[in-house]
């Protein structure tokens, strides 16, 4: 297998999260995207990862060390992300993120 | 090697059609759904890649607890349902064009880089390595990210409810 199939994979995703991100109005929605640009992230790491795979190589398995960090703090920042969404939602009885706009001047 | 590259392409299919479905369906529980698509075919691009620990984590933690989480948002936040009610806002096209530069740029630069890089692999990585490594060499970050998760856990908490 080439290195690249796993690279351009990761970056199309990514993309695909950025253009949700841009365009969704739901803030749930947002947030699902963000978890598609991050589970990106963690392809490439890990193909970067398995590149390094000579048995003999100390740095094998640092791709995975860093693809377990990046899901950790995915499930944190959902969790929070999810907290404030519900803030929202109580504040202004709409999850849209057009009509969060309290802090407007 | 070419059994491999089947097995790539169709996964690799069904993720891309599943992204551009979590970013376009008006349902939002769909949505989700397809989310649920695009991280199980992460982890089997794991398994391929003969890095298996970190794609039964995947399914743990994204499939088992992430996904579980944002359906308690959908539901909790009365997320419209129906098909005519709008998800989206108006820059459909500018979004897109930002998109297709990004992956323009990214594309080529990985195929400049790394044209013809072939993956050797020959010796998966065992479990046991890695669990040296996150004890061993990266003990410190390990502690950290759990007072971060301590952090977020309390901060969710106090976040959310009511008083």
């Amino acid at each position: 297998m080439l290195l690249n199939q796993f690279l351009l994979l990761s970056a199309f995703l990514f993309c695909t999260g950025i253009y949700g991100v841009l365009t969704r109005k739901h803030t749930v929605l947002v947030l699902m995207s963000i978890e598609l640009m991050l589970a990106a992230v963690n392809i490439n790491l890990v193909a970067f990862g398995a590149l390094h795979n000579s048995p003999t190589d100390p740095g094998r398995v640092i791709g995975q060390v860093f693809a377990l960090f990046v899901l950790t703090i995915a499930a944190a920042e959902v969790g929070v992300g999810l907290a404030i969404v519900l803030l929202i939602y109580r504040n202004s009885h709409s999850a849209d993120l057009d009509d969060a706009h309290a802090l407007k001047g | 090697m070419v059994a491999e590259n089947v097995f790539f392409g169709i996964i690799a299919a069904a993720m891309a059609i599943s992204a551009l479905g979590v970013v376009s369906t008006k349902n939002v529980v769909h949505a989700a759904l397809y989310l649920v698509i695009v991280l199980a075919g992460g982890a089997a691009q794991f398994l391929l890649l003969g890095q298996e620990f970190v794609a039964w984590v995947q399914v743990l933690v994204y499939i088992g607890a992430v996904i579980v989480l944002f359906l308690f948002g959908i539901m909790l936040t009365r997320a419209p349902m129906h098909p005519g009610e709008t998800l989206g806002n108006d820059l459909r096209w500018p979004a897109a064009a930002a998109a297709l530069f990004l992956a323009a740029i990214l594309g080529s630069l990985f195929v400049k880089t790394w044209h013809g890089q072939k993956l050797h692999l020959e010796s998966p990585v065992r479990t046991s390595e890695i669990t040296n490594a996150v004890f061993r060499v990266y003990i410190i970050p390990f502690e950290i990210v759990g007072v971060l998760l301590l952090g977020a856990l309390i901060g969710a908490v106090v976040l959310a409810r009511r008083d």
